[in-house]
């Protein structure tokens, strides 16, 4: 698996698609990816812009963990975790989480673990830039819907 | 014989400081060296640590040379 914290802008799916590149073809049968984007909107308010802070070492050191532990719980191919880190402008990726595998069971339920691990363990921080000011996210959505 | 201290995100700013070192002293726990480094202003309810770049619960004695980091919840993604 290849783990990465990156301070510029990428483009996920040439990432994801560039990486997969590399595999060799006829082992994976399914490959999960999340893409998280900014937003112009958040709690009632426009957001302009963002500055993402994390903690150099232990977020890369928990990132490595997350990751050995989807290892452990799923038969895994290979993986992708690829997360920015300082000012990032609208609409652009803040984090992709790609996994290969045999069967979809291990790539999907393995990819939801590491993105729902990363956002409530990873050491990292968001603050919105909003046209009054900055504002320290303080609590992630949830990351399972209610049925409309 | 020191403790470094790190302050991330709401409470870098909160506290006005990124990093600190203190003298060890035994027994030193998370709390106290809260109170230590940042004059006695109070400890936020939600606050998480880490020593050593490892999650801690409750509040961890400390050991000489530890690295003991103060933030608050995580919002990655």
């Amino acid at each position: 698996m290849h783990i990465e914290l990156r301070a510029g802008d990428f483009d996920p799916y040439a990432e994801v698609a560039g990486y997969q590149a590399k595999l060799a073809p006829g082992k994976y049968g399914a490959s999960a990816v999340f893409v998280g984007s900014l937003r112009d909107f958040n709690e009632g308010e426009r957001v302009t812009g963002m500055y993402l802070e994390h903690y150099p070492g232990m977020t890369e050191k928990h990132l490595d963990e997350i990751c050995e532990r989807a290892r452990e719980k799923w038969r895994l191919l290979d993986g992708l975790v690829l997360h920015r880190t300082g000012d990032i402008k609208i609409g652009e990726a803040i984090v992709v989480v790609a996994i290969w595998s045999a069967h979809r069971g291990d790539a999907l339920d393995a990819c939801r673990f590491i993105i729902e691990d990363l956002k409530h363990q990873a050491p990292f921080w968001k603050k919105e830039q909003l046209p009054a000011g900055g504002r320290w996210v303080e609590k992630n959505t949830s990351g399972y819907a209610k049925q409309v | 014989m020191a403790i470094k201290v790190k302050f991330f995100a709401s409470l870098r700013e909160l506290t006005g400081k990124n990093e600190a070192l203190i003298d060890y002293r035994e027994g030193m726990t998370a709390s106290q060296i809260w109170a230590l480094v940042v004059d006695g202003m109070d400890m936020p309810a939600d606050i998480m640590v880490a020593v050593n770049m490892e999650y801690v619960k409750g509040d961890p004695v400390a050991q000489d040379d530890d690295e003991v980091a103060f933030f608050p919840p995580v919002t990655g993604g």
